[in-house]
């Protein structure tokens, strides 16, 4: 019994002096990890899934463009509209942005620019259709459909 | 005096820090969205050309496995309608790798082309996963000549030499013809330009 008392002594507490290493090292993860939002999204965006994905590399080459109905329904109606940086456009104001985008990058790099589309699954065809008659026209050619992971279905 | 002083106030005190930390921790997931830049990657066809004609459809009949959409989402697979999406991938391997022996199908890989048309009412949904099935008998071809699955195959980086070898020893006479149409409009007989697109990589 003796002994057992002699143990009891012993400290209770966990020893919390790791505690903030270990948070430290989780906030690192996320400041490194983290892309601050650049653009305020004017249209809803519910991205489809998909099982067939392939990672692009170079962050640089990426445009976005977004599509789907707009959050203001009050001032933008609920059809599908188009959005580059922070603003609606009409597809044929395409051309424009992307050989803006296609001035940011340096000369070499032009011709690899990569149009990634994000695209609300509500939406339908025809709006995406003229979007990428006008990246046809363009010459913007690269471009990436952006879904989910979705877990492949067992069969 | 000054002795006692000093022994207490030698330590900052730190155990703040962790409050302080898991303040920016906080902060930095709120704000945090992990990049996501993975989908699907097409190569759009170039512009046609107005002084050139477009090209003659002389493509045999048999050599076209052809899917369409109409604007209720449902599907027509060579001509028959199939309401159960994930049968296209099968589908569309046997009808690649057919090489001539059944006379209904393609003659070989390299002729075989699938063409996708859409209505201008069909949804991005619907779009989205049968391109995704198009893509991924693609895939699971590619990785079944390397002795790889489709998602090893999809992991692969051309910056990797040896990797870029097995990605072109998979590609190699099995070109991914994944046609595009634009879509027709509410059902309309309009025909659209068949678009060719190079396939993803």
């Amino acid at each position: 019994m003796a002994k057992f008392s002699k143990k009891s002594k012993t400290s209770q507490e966990i020893p919390t002096a790791a505690l903030p290493d270990i948070i430290f090292m989780l906030l690192f993860f996320f400041m490194v990890t983290t892309v601050l939002r650049e653009t305020d999204l004017l249209v809803e965006q519910k991205i489809p899934r998909a099982t067939q994905l392939q990672k692009l590399e170079k962050k640089s080459l990426i445009s976005y463009i977004y599509i789907g109905p707009p959050k203001k329904t009050e001032v933008y109606g609920t059809e599908p509209k188009i959005q580059v940086n922070d603003v609606l456009i009409e597809p044929r104001d395409i051309l424009l942005f992307v050989e803006q985008e296609r001035d940011k990058l340096s000369e070499a790099e032009r011709d690899q620019i990569t149009m990634s589309l994000k695209v609300d699954e509500e939406s339908k065809m025809g709006i995406l259709s003229d979007v990428q008659q006008q990246l046809r026209e363009v010459n913007a050619r690269k471009v990436l459909y952006s879904t989910l992971k979705d877990t492949e279905q067992v069969l | 005096m000054s002795k006692r002083k000093d022994r207490g106030g030698n330590q900052i005190n730190a155990s703040s820090m962790a409050d302080i930390a898991f303040l920016l921790l906080i902060f930095f997931l709120v704000t945090t969205t992990i990049a996501s830049d993975r989908g699907l990657t097409l190569l759009l066809p170039p512009k046609p050309d107005p002084n050139q004609p477009p090209p003659d459809i002389t493509a045999n009949e048999r050599n076209i496995f052809k899917v369409l959409v109409n604007s209720n989402d449902q599907l027509l697979v060579e001509d028959e309608p199939l309401t159960d999406i994930s049968a296209i991938r099968a589908m569309v391997k046997e009808f690649v790798l057919n090489n001539g022996r059944n006379p209904l199908s393609s003659d070989n890989p390299e002729k075989a082309i699938v063409s996708f048309k859409t209505d201008r009412g069909t949804s991005y949904e619907i779009y989205i996963a049968v391109l995704d099935e198009l893509k991924g008998a693609y895939y699971e071809m590619y990785g079944e000549r390397i002795g790889l699955t489709s998602d090893e195959y999809r992991a692969l980086k051309e910056s990797n030499p040896n990797e870029k070898e097995l990605i072109n020893s998979g590609k190699e006479g099995l070109p991914m013809n994944i046609s595009i149409a634009e879509p027709s409009n509410f059902g309309g007989g309009a025909i659209g330009g068949s678009i060719n697109t190079g396939g993803g990589r």
